[in-house]
Formats: C-alpha cells, sequence, structure tokens
C-alpha cells in the first residue's frame, strides 16, 4: 500500500553497517504485492546486499520497466532515483542513463514477460553492449498483472492455473545471456536468500554486463500442481552447482573451508568472491563449459543455480566508447563547445 | 538542327545530371556545382536518388541563380545524359530551345533525339578508354571528363576547377595531377570540336558574398556539437542516417580530450528506434543531453517514449529529417508530412514542440537551441528537417556563435538547495509556470530522490489515480506548454508592399521556394504578406495574423495539409478562411508552383464588374 506511510522508527539497537547505516535504510515503501509473492523476497535481498556492501542509497539508480517485478523498485532504497519505465524498454532506459553518468550503480530490474517476450530485444542488446549494471529477472512464467497468461519463459508441457497447457518452447535467459557474452550470469531462486543475497551483491561488484535471472513464483497465477515455476516444482528441481561469499574490504577470507573446494574471484571493485563449489566439475570461466552443462541439466528437468559464469576482467560499455572518466552530465560548455573561433574555420572551409 | 532557338540565359538555367548510382558521378557533380559558385554565382543543387546503392538512376540538378533563387524550379535547360536507362524521359524532360550534352562514342539513331534542341555530342567513352586501361579508372576519369567539356561549353574559368581540385586532393600529388589532366582532356576536346560557348553561360560576379555551403544534416550535427550533446542514439533510416554520422565526424574532430585521448560524448547505434529513444530518454533523465535522428516510420516507432517524456517530463531531442510516406512511401523523396504524427505524438493528450527551420544556417541554430528548450520544458523538442534541406548542399549565412552563452540547464534542484530546505516537488508549479523542478539521480543521500513513472502521480511523484490529482498535473502540462509560446523561434513577418488582405503561410524548406513565389506573383499584380512559422506552440502573432487577413493560404508539403489542420485546430479558426496550397510528389516545391495555385485562386477571387464583362 503505497499510501500508507511507513513508519521510519526502529529498534536503537539494529545492526549499521560501515556508513552507519541500519538495513532499514536501504528499505522503500511498503510492497503492494500479493502476501507471500516470490518477489518480495528478491526486494529483500536486495536490500541486503545492498546493506551488506555499505552502499550509499543515493548512488544507485534502479531502473524498470512495466509489471508485478518492475513494481518493486519503489519497495527498495527509497533514497534513490527509480524510473518505471516503458514496459520492455529498461535496457535501453538504464543504458542511456549509465552513458550519462558512469559513477552511480545501476539496477536493472525486470520480469519474464518484460524481457523475454516485449523486451527480449532490449535485453539482448544491453547484454552484448556489456553496459555495465546489474540486471536482474524476476521470473515467475506467467503474466501476473493481467492475470495468468503464459510468459515465454513458461515450459513446454507445463500447465496454467486454468488448466491449459503450454505448447510453446521456452526461452531460457541464462543460456542466451551466455551465448551473448555477459560477464557475470548466475540464476537464483526467490526462496533461497542465502544463495540469492550473495549472487546479488558480487553482481553489483561486477563491472560489465552482470544477469541474474531469480525464478520467482507467482502466488497468485503460477504456484499450482503442473506448473515448473511453483516453490514446490523449484525446490524439488533446483541443482545448485555453487554457493558464494562476497567479502569486501578489510573482511578477511573465511578459513574455515576445506582446502581445494574454494575458489577466490577477485573483482574490479576490490570484493572477492569466495565460491564453495558444489558440483567438483563445474568451472565458472568456462562459458562453453556453463552453456553445455546448462543444456545437459535442462533436458534433464533440473533447473541449475549458482554463478555459472564470470569473467572478472571485463571490459564494459565506457570502455568500449573510450568515453572521459567525469560523468557526461557534469559537463558544461566551456568542455563541450568548440566556440565561434572554430566556428570561424568552419564556415572558411564551406566556401 | 534545332528549329527552335537556342535558350539564351547568363548566370541563371538549369543543368541536370542523369546518372548510373554508384558510378562516382556525385563527387564531379558536386565539383561542377561549386566551382560555379567560385565564379562568385550563387546554385542550388538536389540530389534525386532511389533506394538503392547501385545501378539505379541518380540525377543530381543544379539551378546556377544570379538572383539566389535558393528553391527547385522546375525545368530543365541542359541535360548531361550519361545514363542510357533514363535517355528517353530525359531527353523529353529538357525546355524546348535546350540542351544535351551525351557521349557520343556509340552513334544514336536521329530518331532518339528532339529537333527543338541542341544536341552536343562528345565521345567520352572513346576519350577515356584511349587514355586509361584500368576500368575503375575509365569510369571516375569519365566523369571529370564531362566536367571539363561543360565547362569549355559554359564559359567557365578552369582555374577555379583547377583549385578545387587540389583542395581536394591536397598532399595527394598524383591524383591531383591525373584530376586535372582529365579535366583538360575534355575541355581541350570540346574547345577544339564544338563551338564554344553556349547560348547558357557562366559570368564571374559577386553573388555569393561570405555564404557557406553545407547539407541541412551536417550543419544540424555541429548544432548539436555546440548545443553541448553528449548522447547521441540512432537507428540508421534514410534521409537521417547522415545527422549520426556527421554528429560522430565532427565529434572526433572536436570532443576529444587532448590529453587523455577520451571522448567527450557517448554515440550508440541502437538495435532499432525503440533502444534509441529509450537511450536518449535515459540519458536526459540522468542530466546528460541527449539525441536521435531518424524519419517517419522511426517516429512511429517511438511514439510510446515520446508519451512517457511528455508525461513523465523527461528532455527529449529528436531530429526528424522528414520523407514522403505513409508506411515506407518514397524514403528518398522530401515531404514535410510528419507535423500531426509529431505535434500529437503518442496516446493518450499530447503536445509537443516543433521547430521547423527553413536552411542549414537555422538547422545549426535550432538543432543548439533544442536542448535548451528540452531541459528548460523537461519535455521533447522535435526539430523538424526534411530531405530537401537535410541531404542537399544549400548555399547560407554563416554559422555564428555566441562565446558567452551559457546552457540553460533548465530547473534542477542542487544538493545545495536541497540542504537550504527548499521543498522539492518534482511535479510541484513553484513558478506558476508549469515547469516543476527535477534533480538528477545521486544529488543527495537523504533529499531530492523520487521515483520516475509514466503512471499518474501527485506533485510530489506519489503515484496517485485520484481524479483531481490526474486533473490537476494535466492542467499544468497545458500551463507548460503555453509557457513554451514565449520560448521557442517566433514567427517571422514581411509584408507586401501595398496593404492587402491576403496573407501566405509557410514554413521550413518552403522558404526559398515562396520568397521567389511573392516577386512572381507581385508581377501578376497580387500582394501578399508573409509569415513563417519557425514553431509549435504557435506564438500569438500567428493569431494576429490570421486576424487581419481576410484569406490566408497555408503552402505545405503535404497531401493533407497539415499545419494548416494544426493552424486551425490550435487557434479555432473558420477553416474556410485558410486556403490549403499542398504539393506533395515527392519533389521539392517550386516557386512556379505556388505562384500558379495561388495565383489561380487569386484570380478567381477577383470580382469583375458586370459592365465591363459583357461590354
Amino acid at each position: 500500500m503505497t499510501y500508507i506511510a511507513k513508519p521510519k522508527f526502529h529498534h536503537p539497537g539494529l545492526k549499521k553497517n560501515e556508513l552507519g547505516y541500519t538495513h532499514r535504510d536501504y528499505e522503500g515503501k511498503i510492497s503492494t504485492l500479493c502476501a507471500g509473492c516470490g518477489h518480495d523476497s528478491i526486494t529483500a535481498s536486495i536490500i541486503e546486499a545492498c546493506y551488506e556492501l555499505s552502499i550509499e542509497p543515493h548512488r544507485v539508480a534502479k531502473i524498470s520497466g512495466i509489471g508485478c517485478s518492475s513494481k518493486t523498485p519503489d519497495y527498495f532504497l527509497g533514497n534513490s532515483h527509480g524510473f518505471n519505465s516503458v514496459h520492455g524498454r529498461m535496457p535501453s532506459v538504464l543504458t542511456g542513463a549509465n552513458l550519462a553518468n558512469r559513477d552511480l550503480i545501476y539496477l536493472g530490474v525486470s520480469g519474464d514477460g518484460d524481457s523475454a517476450s516485449i523486451g527480449f530485444g532490449q535485453f539482448a542488446h544491453s547484454i552484448r553492449r556489456g553496459v555495465n549494471m546489474t540486471y536482474i529477472v524476476e521470473n515467475n512464467g506467467v503474466y501476473g498483472l493481467t492475470k495468468g497468461q503464459f510468459s515465454a519463459t513458461a515450459d513446454r508441457g507445463s500447465k496454467s492455473k486454468k488448466g491449459v497447457t503450454n505448447t510453446d518452447n521456452a526461452i531460457d535467459l541464462v543460456a542466451i545471456a551466455l551465448q551473448l557474452g555477459a560477464t557475470f550470469v548466475a540464476r537464483s531462486f526467490s526462496g533461497d536468500k542465502s544463495q540469492l543475497v550473495p549472487l546479488i551483491a558480487a553482481a553489483i561488484g561486477h563491472k560489465g554486463a552482470s544477469f541474474i535471472d531469480v525464478i520467482s513464483p507467482c502466488i497468485a497465477f503460477n504456484n499450482h500442481a503442473g506448473s515448473t515455476k511453483s516453490f514446490d516444482y523449484v525446490r524439488e528441481h533446483n541443482d545448485a552447482v555453487n554457493r558464494l561469499d562476497v567479502l569486501v574490504g578489510r573482511d578477511p577470507i573465511a578459513v574455515d573451508y576445506a582446502p581445494g573446494t574454494v575458489q577466490v574471484v577477485e573483482q574490479h571493485d576490490g570484493s572477492k568472491i569466495a565460491l564453495r563449489k558444489i558440483d567438483a566439475d563445474y568451472d565458472p570461466h568456462d562459458r562453453l563449459g556453463a552453456q553445455t552443462f546448462l543444456a545437459k541439466h535442462a533436458a534433464k528437468g533440473q533447473i541449475v543455480t549458482g554463478l555459472l559464469y564470470v569473467d572478472p576482467d571485463a571490459e564494459d560499455l565506457h570502455s568500449h566508447l573510450n568515453t572521459v572518466e567525469t560523468p557526461l552530465n557534469t559537463l558544461e560548455a566551456d568542455t563541450l563547445c568548440p566556440g565561434s573561433a572554430v566556428l570561424d574555420k568552419i564556415n572558411a572551409s564551406l566556401r | 538542327m534545332s528549329d527552335k532557338k537556342p535558350i539564351s540565359s547568363v548566370n541563371d538555367f538549369v543543368v541536370r545530371f542523369a546518372n548510373v548510382n554508384g558510378s562516382g558521378s556525385a563527387s564531379a557533380n558536386e565539383m561542377f556545382a561549386r566551382a560555379i559558385l567560385r565564379h562568385g554565382v550563387p546554385v542550388s543543387p538536389r540530389n534525386i536518388f532511389p533506394s538503392n546503392i547501385q545501378g539505379l538512376p541518380t540525377w543530381y540538378e543544379v539551378r546556377v541563380t544570379e538572383d539566389g533563387h535558393l528553391g527547385a524550379r522546375g525545368g530543365v535547360d541542359m541535360m548531361v545524359a550519361m545514363n542510357p536507362q533514363t535517355w528517353d524521359k530525359d531527353v523529353a524532360g529538357i525546355e524546348p530551345g535546350g540542351y544535351l550534352f551525351y557521349d557520343s562514342t556509340k552513334p544514336m539513331p536521329s530518331t532518339r533525339f528532339r529537333n527543338d534542341i541542341t544536341v552536343i555530342g562528345v565521345p567520352l567513352t572513346a576519350i577515356t578508354n584511349s587514355t586509361y586501361t584500368d576500368p575503375r579508372q575509365r569510369q571516375l576519369f569519365k566523369n571529370i571528363i564531362y566536367l571539363g567539356a561543360l565547362s569549355a561549353l559554359l564559359d567557365m574559368d578552369p582555374k577555379l576547377i583547377e583549385q578545387l581540385i587540389g583542395e581536394q586532393y591536397k598532399g595527394k600529388e598524383k591524383l591531383l595531377s591525373s584530376n586535372v589532366h582529365a579535366l583538360h582532356l575534355g575541355r581541350d576536346w570540346a574547345l577544339q570540336n564544338l563551338k564554344c560557348p553556349l547560348g547558357l553561360r557562366i559570368k564571374k560576379s559577386d553573388k555569393v558574398g561570405d555564404r557557406i555551403f553545407i547539407e541541412g544534416n551536417s550543419a544540424a550535427a555541429l548544432g548539436a556539437v555546440y548545443g553541448g550533446a553528449t548522447v547521441c542514439a540512432w537507428y540508421p533510416i534514410t534521409p537521417s542516417s547522415s545527422v549520426a554520422e556527421a554528429f560522430t565526424a565532427h565529434c572526433k574532430k572536436y570532443r576529444h580530450d587532448p590529453e587523455t585521448g577520451k571522448a567527450k560524448y557517448a554515440i550508440v547505434q541502437g538495435e532499432d528506434e525503440l533502444a534509441s529513444i529509450g537511450i536518449v530518454i535515459g540519458a536526459s533523465w540522468n542530466g546528460a543531453r541527449a539525441f536521435t535522428a531518424t524519419s517517419g516510420p522511426g517516429i512511429s516507432l517511438m511514439t510510446e517514449f515520446i508519451g512517457l517524456s511528455y508525461f513523465a517530463e523527461i528532455p527529449a531531442v529528436i531530429m526528424n529529417i522528414q520523407r514522403a510516406g505513409p508506411s515506407t512511401g518514397m524514403p528518398t523523396r522530401t515531404q514535410q508530412c510528419d507535423i500531426i504524427a509529431c505535434a500529437y505524438a503518442s496516446h493518450g493528450d499530447t503536445k509537443h514542440v516543433l521547430l521547423f527551420p527553413e536552411d542549414p544556417a537555422e538547422a545549426f541554430e535550432f538543432a543548439a537551441a533544442a536542448f535548451d528548450l528540452a531541459e528548460r520544458l523537461q519535455t521533447t523538442i522535435f526539430l523538424m528537417l526534411d530531405l530537401d534541406i537535410g541531404m542537399n548542399h544549400r548555399l547560407c549565412r554563416p554559422l555564428k556563435w555566441d562565446d558567452a552563452k551559457q546552457y540553460d540547464r533548465g530547473k534542477v534542484m542542487t544538493a545545495e538547495m536541497l540542504e537550504e530546505g527548499r521543498d522539492f516537488g518534482r511535479y510541484l508549479d513553484v513558478d506558476g509556470d508549469g515547469i516543476p523542478y527535477r534533480t538528477y539521480p545521486g544529488t543527495h543521500p537523504t533529499k531530492g530522490s523520487y521515483f520516475t513513472r509514466g503512471t499518474s502521480r501527485d506533485r510530489y511523484a506519489r503515484y496517485s489515480e485520484e481524479g483531481s490529482v490526474y486533473a490537476d498535473n494535466m492542467q499544468r502540462l497545458v500551463r507548460k506548454f503555453e509557457t513554451a509560446q514565449d520560448l521557442v523561434p517566433r514567427p517571422l513577418q514581411a509584408n507586401a508592399e501595398r496593404p492587402t488582405k491576403y496573407g501566405v503561410i509557410y514554413f521550413g524548406s518552403t522558404s526559398p521556394a515562396m520568397d521567389e513565389a511573392i516577386g512572381l506573383l507581385e508581377a501578376r499584380g497580387h500582394q501578399l504578406d508573409r509569415l513563417r512559422i519557425r514553431a509549435f506552440p504557435f506564438h500569438s502573432s500567428v493569431a494576429s495574423f490570421l486576424a487581419e487577413h481576410d484569406f490566408v493560404y497555408v503552402v505545405e508539403q503535404n497531401r493533407d495539409s497539415q499545419l494548416r489542420q494544426l493552424i486551425v485546430n490550435e487557434n479555432g479558426i473558420d477553416p474556410v478562411r485558410l486556403v490549403p496550397i499542398v504539393h506533395y510528389d515527392g519533389t521539392p516545391i517550386t516557386a512556379r508552383y505556388i505562384a500558379k495555385a495561388i495565383g489561380d485562386h487569386q484570380d478567381h477571387l477577383k470580382v469583375t464588374p458586370l459592365r465591363k464583362a459583357v461590354s
């Protein structure tokens, strides 16, 4: 209920992060989604990840498209600028915002209708351009706001609440993101915060296009028997390849891991990801291997989750465009305008 | 041979080159136009080309005009017929008494000519083949050879052409000397074998002055550089692609940090027009000056975002280089056909600011001004060019810039203002002009953030579907549009020598043809006051002009008289008093066309006294 003001007071003993903020400082308005919606768990995970990373909330720009998922940026980081844009067009708006000011953190929130159907093209092109962003799809396989139509990520053979069987093939956004060159690719489940929070934190620390597909059951329209995006189905078929911890700044690397089971990935922002392997053979630096692994497991009906691919030395769109370090939105006439003397020369060359 | 007296004219005629596209003729033809300019004689060239890369017919028309009439004239005095595919039509299009220049290497049957024109055969292929062996060289130098022959026939000073070749191939000695050689091959052949000069002649004059010769698209792109655009997102579409390409070229020259070599701009070729406008909206929301360039089909695709820009109040600059629609229409032909589509783009009640430059000089000025207007008004500003201005070189006054000018970044609340305790309501009209303050993302840790959305919200950007809240916001947007009236370029009025009840309204690329038509109409005894509209919303002087005249002609280049519709709609004017004069076959409107259409209407209005009629 966005019109109900959320009380600001909190327990005086609430834990504070490095900046002196409590997790309450990362909250937004009260959610208007259905009680038990998977999306609210993702909202909570974003709040948790930003708190843990001690991010200045106002240095985040949160941008979304249209749909249930795209409403969520109103429910976290209340001191950040948010932009609930046009259906399927979050990626282009985010790309433009990123070009204007490279110093902010860009969080793109979208859904499966928003990214796999109407915005499939924009999803693809923002990934292949390497826009420095964290792109989260809150994937429930269904159109919630319009009451239960299949989306393009609904599996073939899965049933709608009304009992209709989906005959179209599903789009796996993770597989597409890998193919298009995303430099950080993960999948998670809204019901598994311990996996999701560090994935979001690691994605924010990554410089380049980070993509996280979060299976997020729709409590109202896609949580029944026959659905492959229900809480029960995802729990039963979840195949996590790794778990991770994100280590920021001074934190020492935890030492209680068994030798050979942890891989440390140093990120561009100085943070470290400690990857605990669950599947011993899974290598998150092997793009082709990840694609094959995903395809094989999908054929068996398994949902592969975890950090699936990361390239810690990735480049982003700004490096491709060779733009100045100063945000473009701060440049004024003194540096942008060539002036009248140059114009006189241009005029002379046109006679 | 000719049974009609050959046309005799100094510095006032039309030469048309009929070529095959992809044959390299464009640079030789452009050199012909520039060479005449160097004689101090104004020219107005136009490309007439197909939507194709190689093999189809293309024409280049040069109007030589001592009097400086830069609109298309209509008719051809001399045809340089280099394309067998279009021969018959080209020959048929020559004015009686005109001239046909052709490659006479292969004999043509006399039935393929006309007996009321002068035929000039030059064995271009024979000359070329005896001099060059390389096929590409043969093709390219053939163009320079005909340029040389024409220079003799039209009495041009070869030194001026040599000078141009020298400038073009500066530092490339081999190319320079071989081009000069080819020029003289053609020139010498003509001098030795033909009667030179013809009745059509170029005589040195001083009518060009300090004017420059530039394409509208390039000028608009330069305006974007001077206007401080840092983000450009675009999708290729004729005839707008050269805007983004010129912006890229200008930025490479003028926008790199001298120390680091880094770019003070970002250009993205989007995957489509939706992405292009999305990038512009995102960048502008975040405080950068951003623009896209497109044409009709792109505008159709962008309309959802244009509505967002209007309602969520995000600056954007869209350069629309209009071409003939609807649908794919005629992609390489000119029209002014997107007036309504842009003025009311998007679903729901919307209105947008349109700017109508008349030539490249105004395209430069208005492009730069568009960014100030977009940030001041926090909405989309359309720069309405068309193919005629955009893709043709046009003689215009030199571009000017005032170094004291600062950009108007509009109402932006800073961290300091928020610290002072200023009340920030994103959609709060604090000054009564309908324009609220905005904040850039990342401004202040606890103050000034808001949620941007295309849904209805209150003055403090809080979601609301209350009818009164919605209506309050829509009313403020109307106030803002009224504010825009006094910020956009005003109409320019020029009155007839004698007081008259008749007026004419026109805009954009119609300008030079209209100016010339006024002279033709005066010669027919018709006096007309003129009003050139330069922007929408219309300034109050438009309503005054309408009130002061019984009949006002509205001259435009589309079928449905779109500007007239807009005037009627916005001013509540009786449509009968606005007479549409429309031209929409895809060619640029001409003075002859306007003068005839208005003149005929005026003749009908003249009441002939009965006694005189029967006597």
